[in-house]
């Protein structure tokens, strides 16, 4: 009998099968990578000239192309990944590749390196649309930083994304909480407008408390006139990873492959399940 | 060597005793089946056995692995069949195939998944557009794509029109010549009929018996002979007559005479033989083989009789 097929090969065509489902459903094409392309071109029209931050005014152009860069990042990984797992499980098709020789975490690798593919060609695609368009312009001594601070990113934002697919059991609430997370964070974090709260407001602290504002202004610091090169915000960096941390711990610990529907979970459910069985 | 060995197997869900010390074995390229209602712990044991499920205590051996470990090499040698299970409904027949075989070791080729499920026309459909039975089927051949050893089949026939079932059995059928062991569970009498080997007949968390499929219908029923009253003989005489003719036990509803009985050609021979002495036809004559819905009726009214006694007991 032959040998299983090599880790790699499983991983790779697991990522291929993920990204090819991801090209056949419209919708979630189109809130993660062309809704943001939409908002840079919008954002630009709308704003022309100058944005106002604490640092100082500077071009429109480069605040919003780096802010949504890196919400696309996040749409990719966090939100993706919080949709998507919760409906196969739901559907029952984590349950039926848990029967199969492949091992669990080629399964998982396949969801998260797809999502970082996505991660990386919406980032690229907002970043060109930005130099094409909007003569974004690009301090090559700081792409170095731009690069790691992406993979920190998408790396945490994913394994945040498992957590909530973790913690929340059916597909319907763990899309809204997603969606009920991020969206509301963003208007905070700098994506949509720059806040020009101070340090002290409430507001500023809310944001400084979750990963997504430090991500988006590290991001948008490799394309602010104000940040000298190289521009790599180890503090922002070493807090999102403390966040992706523990998302994948929560992940590791409280990942289902059951639908959650199949199975009533706890004591007392179990017991009223039963109830109504034998009834 | 037997391929699933399950001793004393209990699994409780708070004071729920879902399976409560089950034993059964079923032997090398054996198809096994598994009945039982709603309820019953079929699905709880079936799915201890594939390893989604840990037991709260006893033995289980599969295929020489202990299923709770879950090791790849023991996924490999197995095939499952749930009951409720998604295909990605976004991809082609063709791709699915190709996809869920790239885990295993040995694999069938596309053509000869295709081929068994008979699914021909539909190779480069998504899955979504499947019928309800399309897609049973591509369950059945996502189960067999890795050639596994051991296959289950968790109500593999729901919802399928009878040439789509008959199909499937030819399919089990044929895997059964080619030594696969099968383990199936299925709330349809005349399948369990014809495709076990043996079957299994759980009642609230029991083995409530066991046995080829003929053992239990002549076990617990036998065989019915029946006719019409001839007009000759009086009702108020009727079972005195018969019961002394036919030397067995003998029922009258409405006109009929029913009697069950161990040894059929003996009981015919005496009727026959008093209906050509009297120079009367037997109306209605009938030997019925009492199927194996009567047995497992007749089986699970006893065990849900003996539940609800023990019930009201613990209540007092």
């Amino acid at each position: 009998m032959s040998d299983f097929p090599s880790s790699l090969a499983l991983v790779a065509r697991q990522t291929r099968y993920q990204l090819k489902f991801f090209t056949r459903v419209p919708i979630a094409l189109f809130f993660t990578i062309i809704l943001p392309l939409v908002m840079l071109v919008l954002f630009n029209a709308l704003f022309d000239g100058n944005v106002q931050t604490d640092q100082g005014s500077w071009p429109t152009r480069q605040f919003y192309t780096g802010g949504l860069a890196a919400y696309t990042a996040v749409s990719a990984t966090f939100t993706n990944l919080a949709n998507m797992v919760p409906i196969r499980r739901d559907e029952g098709v984590l349950k039926r590749w848990r029967s199969t020789p492949l091992p669990t975490w080629a399964y998982i690798a396949g969801f998260i390196c797809s999502a970082v593919v996505i991660a990386f060609v919406g980032a690229m695609l907002l970043l060109t649309v930005g130099v094409v368009f909007y003569d974004l312009s690009i301090d090559w001594a700081k792409m170095p930083a731009a690069a790691l601070t992406f993979l920190v990113g998408v790396a945490s934002f994913a394994a945040l994304g498992m957590a909530l697919a973790s913690l929340i059991k059916s597909a319907s609430s763990a899309s809204a909480a997603a969606n009920a997370t991020i969206l509301p964070l963003a208007f905070v974090s700098d994506v949509f407008i720059a806040s020009d709260a101070g340090n002290d407001s409430m507001l500023t602290k809310i944001a400084g408390f979750f990963p997504l504002k430090p991500f988006v202004n590290a991001f948008q610091d490799c394309f602010n006139p104000f940040v000298e090169a190289p521009a790599v915000n180890w503090n922002s960096l070493a807090f999102i990873a403390a966040w992706g941390a523990v998302g994948m711990l929560i992940a590791m610990k409280k990942f289902t492959w059951e639908p959650s529907g199949a199975g009533p979970r706890g004591r007392s459910a179990r017991r009223a399940a039963a109830a109504v069985d034998q009834a | 060597m037997a391929a699933i060995e399950v001793r004393d197997l209990h699994k409780n869900y708070g004071d729920n005793r879902a399976v409560d010390g089950v034993d059964f074995h079923v032997d090398d390229g054996e198809v096994y089946a598994l009945l039982g209602h709603n309820g019953a712990g079929k699905s709880t044991v079936v799915e201890i056995l594939e390893g989604h499920r840990s037991a709260t205590s006893g033995s289980v051996s599969v295929l020489g692995f202990d299923p709770a470990s879950g090791t790849r090499e023991f996924r490999d040698r197995i095939g499952v069949v749930l009951q409720e299970s998604g295909i990605e409904d976004e991809f082609t027949v063709r791709e699915v195939i190709d996809l869920y075989a790239s885990a295993y070791r040995s694999r069938r080729t596309l053509d000869e998944v295709i081929d068994l499920t008979g699914l021909h026309d539909k190779v480069d459909e998504r899955v979504g557009s499947l019928s309800g039975g399309q897609q049973r089927r591509l369950d059945l051949g996502l189960g067999i794509v890795g050639r596994p050893d051991l296959l289950f089949l968790d109500e593999p026939t729901t919802g399928f029109d009878p040439s789509a079932r008959r199909k499937s059995w030819d399919l089990i059928e044929a895997l059964g010549a080619e030594g696969v062991t099968v383990l199936l569970t299925t709330h349809y009498l005349d399948e369990a009929e014809h495709l076990a080997n043996r079957v299994g007949v759980l009642g609230a968390g029991k083995m409530i018996a066991e046995g080829t499929p003929a053992d239990l219908i002549a076990g617990v029923s036998g065989t019915v002979v029946s006719f019409m009253l001839p007009q000759s003989v009086a009702v108020s005489d009727a079972l005195a007559t018969f019961g002394q003719v036919l030397d067995v036990d003998v029922r009258l509803s409405g006109r009929l005479i029913e009697a069950t009985v161990d040894r059929a050609t003996e009981v015919v021979h005496r009727a026959t033989g008093w209906a050509l002495d009297h120079d009367v036809e037997l109306e209605s004559l009938s030997v019925k083989r009492a199927s194996l819905e009567d047995v497992f009726l007749q089986l699970t009214e006893q065990s849900n009789a003996l539940a609800e006694q023990s019930d009201g007991e613990e209540q007092r």
